[in-house]
Order: structure tokens, then sequence, then C-alpha cells
């Protein structure tokens, strides 16, 4: 039987010594990375280009992946960002009136190593009861003990620092609508789904977006009606630079919109705690509870690390998830600045929250007309 | 919110009798709305008129009503319960229709009753078409461009506006009955005259047809606090047009990318929202395949039978949430019982696929118009769970029963290219195995794709299948690849018997791995004792019995009974469910095997583990392998289970109960005969035959007329009476296109009363919990039959006999546990005719009558303890001070060309209960449960075969003093009127107008009794005239006996109103 790639035998070597056999999809060689698994079952090259994996080693739960191919026009950036992916089964021939190619060809052109045939599901359980840990992808053959002790050390030493500034764009890019008075919209990027623009853009927005180390005085020189502060990928302690500049942001004056990463940097950024997750949540069936409207919605989420606290007197938290009860949306109190963990933006996953934009637009409306009211 | 503090007593409305379009999906939900009610502290009051079902139990309500489910009986419930409120979705389009009627007339408003879970308005939206189709244009959702008609004119003028193919679709029917694509101006009329007669609201619409487009699923839940969530997707296999309850079905969807997935997930909890429902809806898309242009077909603002696939391909419970949301709770409040940590408000993801599979009633109906359409025709469905679509497709072709391994079937592997070809263009039963066969041959892809329309990745899929099969044949093992093609061909769902019997090379035996079903994928700690195979590398149930697993209980497996099929149905999963929560009670942990998604049984708390998998050997051997269970129990699974005992035995696990030698000696005739010789009972003299030579030689031995059948029956599958030498020859000729593993039984036919029994035994002492006697004399189907408890007409002396009898043969096949043994009182002697070492489908309904628990006391003895030692006494039972009649329900509406005539095959798809203080009143009440209209003056019509001329003339006498107008057709009008009666004579089908055709279409008539030596071809006059009755409704009686019982009951003069309602619980 020749369906699917049954040529090379791959292998995934875990920290803890653990091996799985499978074989090999996409880019042949070695990843080292950080195993995450992530339980959408549809959106899988939204993951695969989702700057916010940047780095790590993305499992996939649900078996089969591919099914209805790839299309540039899902992709939520220029390139995948994803360190090695991992599935039980790969669609050979895909079905879909907008497919292009199958993601084998997409991982080979992206010179993405891939495992396929294994047992994902033992390897979730495994990182569900151990927590997150790191991990390699190899087409060589590690039955040979040195071979594999070798890249073992490797995998224990290996460390992602700082991927944000892997990620971030170089210079500003430009999005006009050309609207009358259209909002304008500082949206800085630190591993920014393009979804987030989509959304902006849909609702009439004019966009510029700018690299993550953005100083105020260059968002100043826009004079933009708000700031977004994007989903990245990392842990947000590790940048207090950026932290900084977000704490001029927030003098600035102007609403601010934080998601996922933008979300744990904001809170930093106001004296909150951060914390590393055991699993992450990664998936796009998450239930937020909005405490404000006490009600639960659905969501598409990708991190690793959780606010752990924000002082009560500078924010009041707005969302919370119902599975574990952590931290979802803060409202801030004093400043023009709401955010949220999960991705109202989705794409991959339910729009439910994509009300969260509007919100965001009418705060710089306000904006906009308190401005036009202080001229007159 | 938590509990509506108004609300003390509910009253919960089950579905009904099992019919093509309403199965055990209803008792299902019906079961978990009791028990979540219960828990919630609400007294539950329940009707329905299905005593098969596990909602009717003592246990489940407070106050249980085998009722017949009209709106006069549920008015009178409610004034005597005065229950807080009205439970309408949890009871099918039956239990909506119904709560719907009386909020409308205002009666609920007019006594304080609540409408729970959709009010008024939410069902007027999804269900009246014209209302649904405003609601949709307000909110934005596209519809097919469509309209509502009430006359044919109408659906004429509309089709030239938008073109033909149209569909037309009558309101408020079950199963879409009276549905279909007509494709020009001719069969539009055709159909739209017979929808709209069926549509209780007289209306049908007419569509555009939209063939060829994805029919897509979702499965959406909402609250009062408008929380709204997806539990499940699902994607038909076959496009739009086929109904998708006959429509092969994956979950989640698989050709869908995000934006569409969520275009239609968007969709799909917009309208729940709009519609205001609380609790579960179904919503059905079609989706082009070439944009994303889609339409919403379809809303069903109830728990469905896909939401009963949804809740078991996902593990979320919607029937019972469903229920908790009705009566106030929200999704945020409710938790999640599969984690116990999480709430129900989340979205299930799955880590594996599932494929549900039709099983359909062709195999007994001959006959039957297979082609499908709009109208459903399945009686069942089972489900399988796999990591790949090629697994759970395999699974699922073992689990429906159909006597195949593969999709590859003889009939089409004999035929030529061009015979292949044609064939793909039918849409029937077999159409996913004349594709396979097609893809066997390397037919190309698009070409079959262009002609079936069915997506290319199931079409790709199903070649991988065929691909791995020619293989096998071809290739063998023997050659370098031949390991991997192992691995692989187990890995797409191959058994190891499959790869051996194709190949024609032995292989090292391997078990597969189970994984659980959890609802979320991994990602929280499930409890849940829910399993499917695969091959893979860890066995999480291993992990789960080391740390879930008592080792100090017995582990007991229990067999279901598969899909529901005729002959085999809702009955026998009572009794296996019964059969867990006894072996609970006993301290043992049950493990149940089935692969039915609509029953009890397979709900992942009603035994300690549950294993949704094929009932074959071999898959019941990887099971064995990882439990290693202390017994098996196969008397309650129907002949699916019987079937296992052989193999349970090589694997050394012990069959509880009966020993397998003694169920094999009752069900071979030789051993079976020497048994009753030594007992001293007689039976109808008989033979055993191969050929059609033998079978005419030892008919003539015997004498004319004589029962033929195949041994290891069940629901007296291809069984006939044979008045002639053609009979003989008719039925040889079918049956031996089969291959015949098993003889062909044929017996002398000795007319009589027939009478049936259940009974316990323990090797010392046996229980017979009450005597049935049927209506009709032997030669209907005991499944067909009117069974009345206790007997009416049986001297003691034939009681005592009859109890000796079984005694005697329970003794002698040394039973332990249950058995069923059915009687003939031929010229006063009692004659046995047929002997089941397991549990029949009578023993839900004679257990709830006689209120002796005869599963949980066949349980208990199979675990040894005995029946003098339980408080239900032994021998003969004293009988109750009520009569119980046994009514059964057929599903022919749906099944164009089936003879309706009566006979020794089966071809009843459920049944209800009648019971009231006289064989009158409790036959009324049956009679009407189960669908009859009887009214007490009009006409009858009679047309009879020579040999019941002569029965004739007393019934028709009957019905003459009852006031009755006769009509006969020529030679029973002639007999009639040598008796003096007088009768108006009317043409047969195929002679001049006006003939019985426009009789019938007159409503002149209430009753049509019919019966014939000529039956089963669809072109016979009396076929076509029984035909017609279905189709009008009208009250049709096959068997004068029927007929008879039914003048009883007219002439007591009283209507159901006159007719006490019984409430099980305080008889």
């Amino acid at each position: 039987m020749s369906y699917y790639k049954r040529d090379k035998r791959a292998y995934i070597l875990l920290e803890d010594g653990t091996v799985f056999e499978g074989y090999n999809f996409g880019a042949e060689g070695t990843t080292i990375g950080e195993i995450v698994f992530t339980t959408g079952m549809t959106g899988y090259l939204e993951v695969l280009t989702d700057p916010s994996y940047c780095g790590q080693i993305v499992l996939q739960t649900y078996p089969l992946i591919g099914n209805y191919g790839v299309n540039p026009d899902d992709m939520e950036s220029n390139k995948s960002w994803v360190a090695g992916y991992i599935v039980k089964e790969w669609c050979e021939e895909p079905s879909n009136f907008r497919n292009m190619s199958t993601i084998n060809d997409f991982l080979v052109k992206q010179n993405i190593v891939g495992v396929w045939d294994v047992d994902t599901r033992a390897l979730t359980r495994k990182i569900r009861m151990h927590g997150t840990m790191n991990g390699a992808l190899t087409t060589e053959d590690i039955s040979d003990e040195h071979v594999k002790e070798k890249l073992l050390n490797q995998i224990k030493h290996h460390k992602v620092v700082r991927p944000v500034m892997d990620v971030t764009s170089e210079k500003y890019d430009w999005y006009y609508t050309r609207e009358n008075r259209a909002n304008h919209v500082a949206l800085i990027d630190y591993g920014y789904k393009k979804n987030i623009l989509r959304m902006l853009l849909q609702e009439g927005c004019n966009v510029t977006v700018m690299p993550a180390n953005t100083s105020i005085n260059e968002i100043k020189r826009l004079n933009p009606d708000g700031i977004m502060l994007t989903n990245g990928p990392g842990d947000p302690a590790e940048y207090p630079d950026i932290i900084e500049n977000v704490k001029e942001y927030i003098k600035y004056g102007k609403p601010i919109f934080g998601i996922c990463l933008g979300h744990q940097l904001m809170a930093l950024a106001m004296g909150g705690k951060t914390v590393k997750m055991p699993f992450g949540h990664r998936g796009l069936n998450q239930p937020v509870k909005d405490l404000q409207k006490d009600r639960v919605y659905i969501t598409s989420q990708n991190h690793g690390y959780a606010v752990e606290s924000i002082p009560e007197e500078v924010a009041t938290v707005t969302h919370i998830n119902m599975n574990d009860g952590t931290n979802e949306g803060i409202e801030y109190k004093d400043i023009n600045a709401f955010t949220v963990q999960f991705h109202p933006e989705a794409s991959a996953g339910p729009n439910d929250t994509g009300y969260l934009f509007r919100k965001f637009i009418d705060r710089m409306e306000q904006g906009q007309v308190e401005r036009l009211r202080g001229r007159i | 919110m938590p509990l509506n503090p108004n609300l003390k007593k509910v009253l919960v409305i089950g579905s009904g009798p099992i019919v093509i379009g309403q199965a055990a999906e209803f008792d299902y939900a019906g079961t978990q709305a009791c028990k979540a009610l219960k828990e919630a502290g609400l007294e539950v009051v329940l009707v329905n008129s299905n005593p098969a079902t596990i909602m009717t139990d003592k246990k489940m309500a407070d106050k249980i009503y085998i009722e017949p489910l009209t709106l006069d009986v549920v008015k009178r419930i409610i004034k005597e319960e005065k229950p807080d409120g009205i439970l309408s979705t949890l009871g099918g389009q039956t239990g909506l229709t119904l709560s719907m009627q009386l909020a409308r007339e205002g009666f609920l408003d007019e006594h304080g009753v609540m409408l729970l879970g959709s009010d008024i308005e939410t069902i007027d939206k999804a269900e009246d078409r014209l209302e649904f189709k405003e609601t949709m244009r307000k909110i934005g959702e596209p519809v097919v461009p469509s309209l509502v008609v009430e006359t044919v004119e109408d659906a004429v003028d509309f089709a030239d506006q938008i073109g033909y193919p149209v569909v037309v679709r009558p309101a408020f029917t079950l199963g879409g009955t009276g549905g279909g694509f007509a494709s020009n101006e001719k069969e539009l009329r055709e159909i739209t005259r017979n929808g709209l007669r069926l549509s209780p609201i007289t209306q049908v619409l007419i569509e555009r047809s939209i063939q060829g487009w994805k029919e897509i699923e979702f499965e959406v839940m909402r609250d009062s606090k408008e929380n709204v969530i997806t539990v499940c997707s699902m994607e038909n296999f076959d496009p739009v047009g086929i109904h998708t309850g006959d429509s092969i079905v994956v979950a989640p969807c698989q050709t869908l990318s995000d934006k569409e997935y969520q275009m239609l997930r968007t969709s799909a909890l917009k309208i729940i929202s709009e519609l205001g429902v609380e609790g579960g809806c179904n919503c059905q898309f079609a989706l082009d395949p070439e944009n994303f242009n889609y339409a919403v077909i379809e809303v069903n603002p109830r728990v469905s039978r896909s939401s009963a696939l949804a809740s078991k391909a996902t593990g979320y419970p919607i029937a019972k949430i469903a229920s908790l949301i009705a009566v106030g709770f929200t999704l945020d409040e409710i938790m999640n019982d599969i984690t116990g940590k999480t709430p129900a408000c989340f979205e299930p993801v799955i880590d594996y696929i599932v494929v549900k599979f039709p099983r359909w009633p062709f195999d007994k109906f001959v006959y039957a118009d297979k082609e499908l359409g709009t109208q459903m025709k399945a009686t069942g469905e089972v489900m399988a769970i796999g990591s790949s679509f090629e697994q759970a497709m395999m699974k699922a072709i073992r689990s429906a029963e159909l006597g195949f391994d593969t999709l590859s079937v003889k009939k089409y592997e004999d035929m030529s290219d061009e015979e292949l070809l044609e064939a793909l263009h039918k849409k029937d039963d077999e159409r996913a195995f004349v594709i396979y066969e097609a893809l066997y041959r390397d037919f190309d892809l698009h070409q079959i794709q262009a002609i079936t329309q069915i997506d290319m990745w199931f079409l790709d899929k199903l070649r991988h299948l065929a691909v791995m099969e020619r293989d096998l044949i071809e290739k063998g093992l023997k050659d370098d690849r031949g390991q991997e093609r192992v691995d692989v061909a187990r890995e797409i769902g191959f058994l190891d018997s499959t790869i051996e019997r194709l190949s024609k090379d032995e292989i090292p035996k391997e078990y597969p791995v189970f994984k659980m079903v959890d609802t979320c994928a991994a990602e929280f700690e499930a409890e849940t004792p829910y399993f499917y195979s695969t091959f893979d590398q860890e066995n999480e149930a291993d992990y789960f019995l080391e740390n879930h697993s008592d080792k100090d209980k017995k582990k007991i497996l229990v067999f279901g009974s598969g899909p529901i099929r005729i002959g085999q149905g809702i009955e026998f999963d009572y009794c296996s469910v019964h059969c867990a929560w006894t072996l609970s009670q006993c301290g043992a942990e049950a493990i149940i095997v089935n692969n039915n998604p609509e029953t009890v049984s397979t709900d992942f708390d009603t035994s300690d583990r549950l294993y949704f998998e094929p009932l074959t050997p071999e898959d019941v051997r990887g099971i064995v392998e990882t439990e290693n269970p202390d017994g098996a129990i196969v008397q309650f699974g129907g002949q699916t289970a019987i079937k296992l005992i052989k193999d349970l035995e090589t694997l050394k696990v012990p069959i509880l109960g009966t020993a397998p030698e003694n169920i094999d000696a009752a069900e071979d005739r030789e051993l079976f005969d020497q048994i009753l010789e030594e007992c001293g009972i007689p039976r109808p003299k008989g033979d055993t035959v191969y050929t059609t030579e033998e079978a005419l030689k030892a008919a003539e031995n015997l004498g004319y007329p004589v029962l033929l059948r195949p041994s290891y029956v069940l629901g007296g599958q291809n069984m006939i009476i044979a008045f002639d030498e053609k009979d003989v020859k008719e039925y040889m000729g079918i049956i031996t296109r089969h291959e015949l593993e098993n003889p062909v039984l044929i017996d002398k036919y000795l007319p009589g009363t027939e009478v049936e029994v259940d009974a316990i035994c323990d090797g010392e002492d046996f229980l017979i919990p009450g005597i049935m006697e049927h209506v009709e004399r032997a030669g209907i189907h005991s499944g067909d039959s009117i069974a009345v408890y206790p007997p009416q007409n049986l001297t003691d002396d034939v009681i005592e006999t009859i109890t000796e009898y079984t005694k005697r043969l329970a003794k002698a096949l040394n039973v332990i546990g249950m058995i069923n043994i059915q009687f003939v009182i031929h010229d006063g002697q009692v004659n046995v005719i047929e002997v089941n070492p397991r549990s029949s489908r009578t023993v839900p309904y004679i257990s709830k009558v006689t209120d002796i628990p005869i599963v949980d006391i066949a349980t208990r003895v199979m675990m040894g303890e005995k029946l003098k030692d339980m408080p239900y006494g032994t021998g003969l039972a004293e009988n109750r001070d009520y009569v119980a009649v046994k009514v059964p329900v057929f599903s022919f509406a749906k099944l164009h060309n089936v003879d309706t005539q009566l006979g020794p095959e089966m071809k009843s798809t459920g049944e209800v209960l009648g019971i009231a203080k006289n064989f009158e009143d409790a036959l009324y009440k049956g009679l009407v449960a189960s669908g009859n209209i009887l009214g007490h003056k009009g006409g009858v019509f009679i047309s009879v075969r020579g040999r019941d001329k002569e029965d004739a003339v007393s019934l028709a006498k009957r019905f003459e003093n009852l006031g009755f107008k006769i009509y006969a057709t020529e030679g029973t009008s002639k007999k009639l009127a040598e008796h003096g009666i007088e009768s108006e004579m009317v043409r047969k089908f195929s002679e001049p107008k006006p003939n019985s055709e426009d009789l019938l279409d007159s409503n002149a008539v209430n009753y049509v009794i019919s019966t014939s030596t000529k039956e089963r071809f669809p072109e016979y006059d009396e076929v076509k005239l029984r035909r017609k009755a279905v189709e009008r409704g009208l009250g049709l009686f096959t068997s004068l006996d029927t007929a008879n019982a039914l003048a009883t009951s007219l002439e007591t003069g009283k209507t159901l109103e006159d007719i006490e309602l019984v409430e099980l619980n305080s008889i």
C-alpha cells in the first residue's frame, strides 16, 4: 500500500528520554522545540502560520490533518513559524474548492520537519500529566545511544529567547481604507495574526503595523486614534524593554486594546504578575465568562502563560476561563484600556467575541468626538 | 439561574412506539431526561405508550402512564396530576406536536402548566415552513427558494417559476414522510397530493433542488442566559437529497476548512438564538462544494436522532443537559460529567472520527422500493469510532451485521463494468458497496464523483480500502512489503481474520488498544469508562483498569444487540441495560459492548465500562484480551449475542447461565426433537432440508400447509407458510440465493391459539411471571400478534400443561436464566413450536405488567442466586387484576410496495401497550395507541381469501350489528349474501372504475379487512388494496382474529374517554 509517505522513519524524542516512533512528512532533518498540543479540529494552516507558535513543536490532537488542503488565503502570517509538526494522519488527496496543495508540500516548502503515524493521544496525555516539555523531531536514527544522548543534551539546554524579536516586522506597514474619518490604529506587532488586521480593516479602520520595540514618540508622530497590542510568542516577562514602552503608551491616553501577549504585557506594565501554565490553552473550544455580561463565550486560544494577578486598584477582571478559572480579560480603571487573553479575531476558531473589536472602535470614536469637542 | 422555583412536578412526554424515523433514540433521551429531573429533585410524571422502553420503568419516574399518546389522554393526565411544567422537546416529533397542540389550545395556560424547553413561538418558527423562512430572512440566513402550498395547482405554478427538479416536503410529518423529489409535473402532482394528505396541517413545501451540495449538520445548545454552544458538527457522506437518517454520516465535518466551518457554526448559533430554544437544537445546512454559498435546510428545535448520535460521538449528554436547561439551569452551572471538573458550557473536541451507518429493513422486505430520498427508510443505525475514516467505516460495516467484513459484495463483483456503471446511478441502501466495487476496479475517481456527487475525500478514503483489499488478494503477504501491508491493513480497520481470508496467509495475532472518549481530546483528565479500539501504542484502558477497576469485583461482559432492526429492537436494549444495572447491584462490574448510538446501553454511565465496538468475535476478542472478564452474559443481546458463544468459549470466557451446549440444543433441530420426545412434549412434525427438491419432498410428506424457515432465526427472518408447491419453490429460490450455512426447517403448520411464555430458571426452580395469549391464531409472527396478559381463553388444564411443559423444558435444557417458549394449542393439545434459550422481546412488557423484574431476577440467577431466596415465588405467578394488551406497530407508510399482510415473517417495528381492567378496554387502548382511529360508525370493507370466507360471515355480522355499512369484493359479497348479510359489492383495483380504490378514497370506510393467498408481489390487487389502506391511514386488519377482537372492543360502545387511565406505579 503506497498511500502516504511511509518510506522514511522519524522519531520524537522527549526531554525525559521517551521516544515515539512514526514516519516523516514535510522536511527531513532534526528540529528542537517546546512540544505543545492544540485541540482544534479545523484550522491547521492557521496554526502553522500563527507567529505565537514560534519555536514550538505543535501536536494536533485531531487525527486527520490536511483534509481540505492548503490555501494561502487562510495563512495568518507570511510563513510558518512552528519548529516542528506532529499529526496522526495527513491527507494526501485533500478535497476543497480552495485547495491548492497538500500539507506535506506546504511543510516541505516551509522547511518544517513533520512526524506522523504516532500515538498522538498518548503524547498529549503525557504532556497533560507532566506539563509542557522540550523535545526533538528527527529523521536520524536514534537507536544509536550516542546520537540519542547528544540530542537529548541539546533538548535539555534548548531555550528560545525573546521570540517576539524573530517574528515582529522590521518596518512599518500601512493599510488604508480611504474612509473619511476612519479610525487610525497603531498595531504593535508582537507576532500579530493577520486576522486582527483584517478585523480592524473590516471595521473601517486605517492600520499602521509597527515593530515590537516601537517607542511612544514614533506612535505620537502618527497621531493614531488607538493602539492595538497584539498576540505573540514567548514568556511576557522576558520583554522588560517592551513593557517599558507599553507604560509610555498608557500615559499617552489613547484607547488600548490588547490580545494574548498584548494582554500579558499590559498587565505587567500595570503591576500585574504572569505565570507559566502547566500545558497552556491551545484550541478553539475554550469557555470564557464575560463577568460583566454574565455570559459564556467560546473562544479561540493559544497561550502558555497567564496573568496570575493584577492589582485591584488599577484594574477589574472582566473575563475568566470556565475550565480553570484563569484570567481571560481585564478592564483598566483610570486609563482607557482593555485586554483579553483569548483571540477575538478567531481564525481559526469561533467568531463569538468579535464584538470586542467593535468595543475598541467605539472607544476610538468616542475619543475622536471628545477631541473634536475640545477643539470647538 | 438555578432550578426554577415554581417547578415541583414535570410531565415528560415520550415518543411512543418505535417507527421508522422515531426510534430508540427517544428512549435514550427520555431516560436521560427522567434521570436528570429526578436528580434535580423534581417529581416526574411520564406518559409513553411504548412498554419496551427503559423510561417507562418503575424507578425512572414517580408516576408512569403507559397510555395512548393522544391529546385527550395527555389532557386527562394533566388534570389528574397537575404538573407545573411539561417537557416537550425530548419526545421526538410526537412529544413536540402534542405539547404544541396543548399550548395552542390554551389548555396549558388554563391549567397553569409551563411549556418547558421551547415555547410555542419557537416551535412555530422552526417547524412551520412559512414562519421558518420568514425567520431566516429576518436574521439574514439563506434558505433555498421555496414556497409553502396547500394545493397541487400552486405547487405546479411555483415549480414552473423556479424550474425542475424540485423537492416536496410535507409539514409536520415524521422522518419527512410523504416527501420526495419531482423532476417533472407528473411526479410533482403525485408527490404533492400524497404529501398534502399526510401533513396534519395540509401544507407542503416546494423548493428548488440543491442536489450535489454537501449536507452538514450542527448540534447546538442554548440556555436562558443566552449562552450558546456547538456540541458537534456532522457531515453526510451522501450529498443533499438523501435523508440524513438514511445517509452515512461522519463526525466531525471532514472537508470543511475553518472558514466554512465557522461560517456554518455562526449561522447555527444565530438560528438557535433567534428561535430562543432553551435546550438542544439541530441545524441542517446545504453547502455548495464550489464556493461559500450555503442554505439552511432544516431546524429541529428539540432533541433528535442526530443529537443522540452527537451525544454518543462526543460523550456530551445532550438530552440530559437539555432537560436541566428546560427546568431553569444554565450551561455555566451544569458540570461536564466526563471531566467532573469543567462546566458543560464548552464545545467538545474529539480526537477520533465517528462513522454512522444506517440499517435498512430491505433484507426483510425483499419487494420494497429501496431507493433513498427525502423520506427516511432505515429502522436503525450503528456508530463506529476509529482513528481514521477507513477504520471507522470498516467497523461500521461489521457493526451493521450485514454478513460481510469488507465493503465487497458478491452481487456487485459479478457485474460487468457496464452494469456497475449503471448501478452507480442508483441511490439505494447498497450505494457504498457499488462505489467500492467501482473503486476496486480502478474506475476513474472523477467519473464516480460526477455520477454520485459524493465528495472526493470520501471516495478517496474508500479507495484506500478497496486497494488494500485488492493488494491483500493479489499480492498477499509474502513480498517485501508484506509486513507493512498487514500493519496498514490493521490500522485502516481490517480484522486479522479478514487479512488472512483475503491473503490466504496466516499472521500472528495482534490485539488492538483502547482509547477513551472524553469530550476534550485528553486536555483534561476524564473518568469516563467509554472506550473504542484502534491500533496504536498505548492502551489507555489498561491505565483505567489499574486505577478505577475494583480487583475484588467480578468483571462480566454484557452484550448489546447492535442496530435496531425488525425482529431485534429496543426490547433487547432494555434487557442489556437492566442486566448491567443488576450486575452492579450484585457487586460485579458490568462491561457493555454495543454499537448502537440510539440506546441507553451505550450511555457511558449505564455500565462500569462501555466498549463502543462491533459485535464480531474478533472485535470482542480484543476486549477480552484487555479486560480478562470473569464471565459473559449472552442471553440479553438477542441473536447477535448468541452468535458470539462459540468464540467466547474459545477465548475461555465462561458463559454465565445456561450452558452453551444447551443453548445449542434448543436451536439444533435433531437435538431438540430428541429432548422434546424425552420430555413427552408434542410438537408439529418437521424436517430439515438444504435444497428445493428436499423441501418439496418433505412438504409432501408432512402435508400442506407447511412452515418454512432457516434455522437460527430472529424475527422470523425469511419465514413463510407454504400452501402449495409453488410457494415452496418461490421461497427456496429466494433463500438459496445466499449461501446456506444452516439448513432450512420445514414444519407442519398447525393452526390454533398461540401462547407465549417467558420463564426464569435457576436449575432447580422456575418462575413464569405471566402467560401471554395471542389474539391471532398461529401463523402470524409472535412479534406481529396482539398479545394479551393474562390469557383470556385458556382452560385451567391448558395453563397447567403449559406450566408443566415449561418446567420440563427448563429442566431438560438445564436453563439458568431466561427461556422463551411459544406454544400452539391445536385441537386442545398443547404443542411447542419454538424455544429461545434467551431473553425475548416480550420481557420488558411482561415485567412491567406483572411487576416482576425479569431481567433483574435472571441476572441474579446467572450470578448464582436462587429463586427461592427471592421474593417473587416460583412456578406460575398469580395473575394481576389488570389486563395488558400488546399491539404491534408497523412502519408501512414509510416503505413503498411492501405488502402489509401479516404472516410468519415479522414486519412490525415497534409496539404499544393498553392496560385496563378488562380485555375489551385494554385492547381498545392498545389499538388507539398503535395509531388506529376507532370509529363507531361508518363502513367496513371486507375482501378475504377463500379459506377465510366462512369466518368472514360471522365477522361481518358483528359489524352489521354495530351499525356499519359493509362493502365487499365479489366473492366475499356473495358469501355474505348467502348468509343474509347485505353488502355493497366493490370491484377490485384492476377492474373498471369505480372500484375499491375509489371506495378507499371516498372516506366511506373506516376499516379494511383484507386477506389473500397471494402476497408479497406489489402488483397484486390485494397488495395494492392494502397499500392504499395504509396510505389513507385507515384501520387495516389482515387477520380475521384481529378484526374480531376489534369488534369485541367496539361492541362495548365505549370510547377512550370512558376508559380509566392506569398509573403503573400505583397498581
